[in-house]
C-alpha cells in the first residue's frame, strides 16, 4: 500500500525539549584534581569544587598554590586524576553562574563615545578577593601534606614516552 | 656464548605478546623453524602452537619430555617453584616493575619525579666530590 499524504503539507509539530546539564563524567567528585587542558592555565592542577547549573565546572586552584581563581571550566577541557582533596571545610555555596556574569555598563552608543579614549580595566572587585579567600582557606589548611601542595603547585607536562591514552590518571 | 640460551624441550618461555601476554609457558615440543608447541596449564597457557617470535627464552629449563601431558608438566612446573624463582629473577622483576610504572597515577607519577630529582641531586653532590675541577 502507497502511504497516505495529506493534500496540503503539515507542518510536523516537534516537541522541544530543555537542553539537560551535562552528565559529570569520569567519576568526578568534589575535592578531585583536575588538570586544565586549554587556557592561560593549561596543565594546571586544580580542585574541583561542585558542577554548576550551566553545567561547567567550578574550580579554583586554590590561588595561593597555583594562581587559578574560582573558575568555570568546560568538563571537555579537564582530565581528571585519581587523587582527592578535602574540601569540606570550604563553603561555595554562593558561587553559581550568576557571579561570573560580567557587570554592565550603561553607555549610550554615540559617536564621542566611540572616539573617546578607552576607559581602564576595572580592578578585581574587592568582595570577589574575599571570596576567593574565603573558599580557598578552608581547603588549604587541610592539605597536611606538603607533597599535595607541591603537586598542585606543578603543571601536568607530557614527556618523551608519555602517551596520553597509555596514562593513567 | 657459554651463557646462550637455547630453544630446548622444557625451556621455561615469557610470552611478550598476543593473546597469551604477560605468561610463563614451557616449550613441549618444536613445531619447525619458527613455531613451537607451548603449554602453561598452571599459568593459564593452553596447549597451543606458538611463534618464537612472541616469546622470549627465560633461564630456566625443565626436565620434561618431548610432549609430555599437560598434567605432568603442570607437576613438573610447580615441583620446581619456576614462579617463586621467575619472580625472583631479574627479567621477572623488570617485568614486574614496568608493569608497575604503566600502572602510576597521576600523583604517583609525579612522587616518582620527585624522588628521582632528589636521588640526582644527591649523585651530583658526590661526582664533584670525586671529579677533579676544571
Amino acid at each position: 500500500m502507497v502511504k497516505w499524504y495529506p493534500t496540503e503539507d503539515v507542518q510536523k509539530v516537534r516537541v522541544k525539549r530543555a537542553n539537560k546539564p551535562a552528565r559529570l563524567r569520569g567519576g568526578v567528585s568534589p575535592g578531585q584534581i583536575l588538570i586544565l587542558l586549554a587556557g592561560k592555565h593549561q596543565g594546571k592542577r586544580v580542585a574541583f569544587l561542585k558542577q554548576l547549573e550551566s553545567g561547567l565546572l567550578l574550580v579554583t586552584g586554590p590561588y595561593k598554590l597555583n594562581g587559578v581563581p574560582l573558575k568555570r571550566v568546560p568538563q571537555a577541557y579537564t582530565v581528571p586524576t585519581s587523587t582527592k582533596i578535602d574540601i569540606s571545610g570550604s563553603d561555595f555555596s554562593k558561587v553559581t553562574d550568576a557571579y561570573f556574569a560580567k557587570e554592565k555598563e550603561n553607555t549610550k552608543k554615540t559617536e564621542e563615545a566611540f572616539f573617546a579614549p578607552k576607559k581602564e580595566k576595572k580592578p578585581f572587585s574587592d568582595a570577589k578577593k574575599a571570596m576567593q579567600k574565603s573558599v580557598d582557606a578552608g581547603i588549604v589548611n587541610k592539605v597536611a601534606d606538603p607533597v599535595v601542595k607541591k603537586y598542585l603547585k606543578t603543571k601536568f607536562r607530557l614527556r618523551n614516552g608519555m602517551f596520553p591514552h597509555t596514562l593513567k590518571f | 656464548m657459554a651463557q646462550a640460551r637455547f630453544v630446548e624441550i622444557g625451556r621455561v618461555a615469557y610470552v611478550n605478546f598476543g593473546p597469551e601476554s604477560g605468561k610463563l609457558c614451557v616449550i613441549v615440543d618444536v613445531v619447525d623453524a619458527k613455531r613451537a608447541l607451548v603449554d602453561g596449564p598452571t599459568t593459564g597457557v593452553t596447549r597451543q602452537q606458538m611463534p618464537f617470535s612472541r616469546i622470549s627464552l627465560t633461564e630456566f629449563v625443565l626436565p620434561v619430555k618431548r610432549n609430555q601431558k599437560s598434567a605432568n608438566v603442570a607437576k613438573c612446573f610447580d615441583e620446581h617453584e619456576i614462579i617463586k624463582k621467575w619472580n625472583a629473577s631479574h627479567a621477572g622483576k623488570h617485568v614486574a616493575s614496568a608493569l608497575r610504572r604503566a600502572s602510576l597515577t597521576d600523583f604517583e607519577r609525579f612522587k616518582l619525579m620527585v624522588a628521582q630529582k632528589k636521588k640526582s641531586l644527591l649523585v651530583k653532590k658526590e661526582m664533584k666530590k670525586i671529579k677533579p675541577k676544571h
